[in-house]
């Protein structure tokens, strides 16, 4: 049975200037030990699709329908002291910026002795050794001089660590990190994704990477989801996504990453820009910006279909096999046609 | 090619303060802290580096927004180090800037034909008339409808007020760009979308770019030479080429195996060479090199004791690098890496003080 069990999730705000339509119908499902990568741009949905699996979205302004089964438990609909049992506890959860997901104006140590304490009936003492035991994993140096420091006495990186010690410190079965590393520079980024490997490595936690770089996607997950205007539209084993993407969207945006392996002299541009959930466009939401959509993409929102090389890969498009083939096969040469010195 | 701006021992530094009254200076952050470089007319120079490292603030002391400790800053073959307000001014319209964050950089409360118009209207170019044409043709060259003159920043998304901003920038006929971290508020369709603009303008308006970024992808592709800044010095600088395919510092060499690759295959095949630690304060930077806390090839007595000078790589055109071990040849793994000219060093390295 899968850990993490999504199916037909909608997510709508309601608000002053009409209904937001966030996630429009989003499946999924994640097993143990896995990592998940979702791709997106801003305003893709792939945020408020996790908010909404942890029951973080105000139902006094949303309306949630579909079904998110935890472990074989439903958690749309359930009470807060059971939500509340599995946050924190058996779901963790990293967001982007650190400093404002930390408590200003308490000390770390209290802060991770916090998370211990609501889930676990033990002493303070108990609980601060966690802390300090957690503190060491995350690599901080000098973890016992540095627990009662403030947030403002850390560096982004090292703050980033004390939020993934937060997320681990009871052992949960899922990791739902929401950009852990945009606000970081890369070397940082670098130890922090090497870091959440070793985690996942020892303690088989699955792990839902939400992020906008594809890079950070490549080196990381075993699957990928790629969201545009609040939809799945591609989802595969990260191998078959990255060598044979099924939908223009997922071409576009390969085609408009400056690379280190590959140098081009110009970047792919998609034209225009990510369409307002507030009025999606009919048919397809990518066809406004897609070249090659017809008649059939501006009427008619393209089911998710299985590819003819394999039914784990999944995407939305209207395109016949034939012609996306042909396609793909056009723009994955002039890529390499233009590969410089591998990197 | 004619070189159009030279810098030399560029030094910024900031007093830290205590005491209300007398505001006794107790420390400096050396945010810049010697730095030399030329641009030549037409080409673009990449400034990479982690934040911290002092790359904007340099752009700030070239554009003379900021008051230089010390150096000498020559534009168009003119020193403008020590020029006055008034003196400065007409040089302003050669040399102009674009910001990072598109929603903090035009005026709210402006309309786009006026934020783009400013600096004409600063200069003293044109009647009212000609001013609006000209605003309308900037706002068609940068790819925007020259009919949403009289809309407010607001209206616009993150690209398209990336846009504006460079038309502001392009309407007095700049030489020089300045483009501190354009892209790296957008998301990657409409990032490319900029980039390619900013290529094109450059071909059609012979422009030259400093082009300040953190992503070493970005300043790859934009880029004709690239500095790679860390802790308020340069540690090497190259062509494109020769940086990307033979890093020589540690520094450089650690950031690029740092970048994820899109591409899970060869990604997960390599060797990442990851460092420790944080970029320390400059307020009380590491004595000598300033890598060396970080750096895995850290060798006692001569890294934290001599200050290494750029050097040029024999043989190449324009490469040179700031460390006493360089990296012998590109790629490595993290072993090779370590390996200092085939001995290993004999203390690791200590682990940072953040």
């Amino acid at each position: 049975m899968a850990l993490l069990e999504v199916t037909d999730l909608v997510t709508r705000f309601r608000t002053d200037d009409g209904i937001v339509q966030a996630v429009s119908g989003v499946s999924f499902s994640l097993d143990r030990g896995q990592t998940l990568g979702v791709v997106g741009e801003s305003g893709s949905g792939k945020s408020v699709t996790f908010l909404t699996v942890m029951g973080l979205v105000d139902p006094r302004h949303a309306d949630v329908t579909g079904s998110v089964r935890f472990d074989g438990n439903e958690l749309l609909g359930a009470s807060f002291s059971t939500l509340r049992k599995i946050r924190g506890q058996r779901i963790g959860m990293i967001f982007q910026d650190p400093m404002t997901s930390l408590n200003p104006v308490k000390r770390i140590g209290w802060q991770l002795e916090e998370a211990v304490l609501i889930h676990n009936d033990v002493s303070r003492s108990e609980a601060r050794r966690r802390s300090l035991e957690v503190l060491d994993e995350v690599e901080i140096p000098r973890a016992d001089a540095r627990i009662d420091d403030y947030p403002h006495q850390f560096s982004g990186g090292m703050r980033q660590r004390v939020m993934i010690a937060m997320a681990l410190i009871n052992q949960p079965d899922l990791l739902i990190a929401d950009e852990p590393t945009t606000a970081l520079d890369v070397t940082t980024q670098a130890q922090i994704l090497r870091l959440m490997k070793k985690l996942q490595d020892e303690h088989g936690t699955a792990i839902v990477m939400i992020t906008h770089d594809l890079g950070v996607v490549a080196e990381l997950a075993d699957d990928a989801a790629v969201m545009y205007g609040g939809r799945i539209v591609e989802e595969a084993k990260v191998q078959d996504l990255f060598a044979q993407p099924e939908m223009p969207y997922t071409w576009g945006l390969l085609g408009s990453l400056p690379r280190a392996d590959i140098t081009a002299a110009r970047l792919e541009q998609i034209p225009g820009q990510p369409p307002s959930l507030l009025r999606p466009p009919n048919g397809c939401a990518f066809n406004p910006r897609c070249a090659y959509a017809f008649d059939r993409c501006r009427a008619e929102l393209p089911e998710l279909r299985p590819s003819p090389t394999s039914g784990e890969h999944r995407f939305r498009c209207h395109l016949d096999d034939a012609d996306r083939l042909r396609i793909w096969t056009a723009k994955k040469a002039e890529l390499t046609s233009t590969e410089g010195t591998a990197a | 090619m004619s070189e159009l701006l030279a810098v030399e021992g560029l030094q910024k530094y900031f007093p830290v303060t205590r005491g209300l009254i007398f505001q006794k200076e107790v420390a400096q952050v050396k945010a810049v802290d010697g730095v030399d470089f030329t641009v030549n007319a037409g080409e673009t120079l990449g400034v990479v580096g982690e934040s911290g490292c002092g790359k904007s603030t340099m752009a700030r002391c070239i554009a003379r927004l900021l008051e230089p400790t010390a150096g000498k800053i020559v534009f168009d073959g003119r020193d403008i180090t020590h020029l006055d307000r008034n003196a400065m001014r007409p040089i302003r319209r050669d040399m102009m800037m674009v910001f990072q964050d598109p929603y903090a950089s035009l005026n709210a409360r402006k309309r786009v034909g006026g934020i783009v118009g400013e600096p004409l209207e600063v200069h003293g170019i044109g009647t009212d008339e000609e001013r609006k044409r000209r605003v309308q043709e900037l706002l068609e060259i940068v790819g925007l409808n020259p009919e949403h003159y009289n809309r407010f920043p607001h209206e616009f998304s993150g690209g398209q007020r990336q846009r504006i901003g460079i038309a502001r920038a392009l309407a007095v006929n700049p030489k020089l760009i300045i483009c501190d971290e354009p892209v790296s508020a957008l998301d990657v369709s409409v990032q490319a979308q900029i980039l390619n603009l900013l290529k094109d303008l450059q071909a059609d308006f012979d422009l030259t770019y400093i082009f300040i970024a953190h992503d070493l992808n970005v300043v790859r592709h934009i880029s004709d030479r690239v500095m790679v800044m860390y802790l308020g010095k340069p540690v090497e600088t190259g062509s494109k080429e020769e940086l990307y395919a033979e890093p020589k510092h540690p520094y450089s060499g650690a950031l690029l195996s740092a970048v994820p690759i899109a591409d899970p295959t060869l990604g997960r095949a390599r060797r990442q060479i990851v460092l420790t630690g944080d970029v320390p304060s400059p307020i009380n930077p590491p004595a000598a090199c300033r890598f060396h806390p970080r750096c895995p090839r850290f060798v006692d007595g001569k890294c934290n004791v001599d200050e290494p000078l750029l050097t040029p790589v024999p043989g190449a055109k324009d490469h040179g690098y700031a460390c006493h071990f360089p990296l012998e040849h590109w790629p490595m793994d993290e072993d090779d890496f370590r390996r200092v000219g085939g001995m290993v060093p004999a203390t690791p390295a200590a682990t940072s003080s953040e």
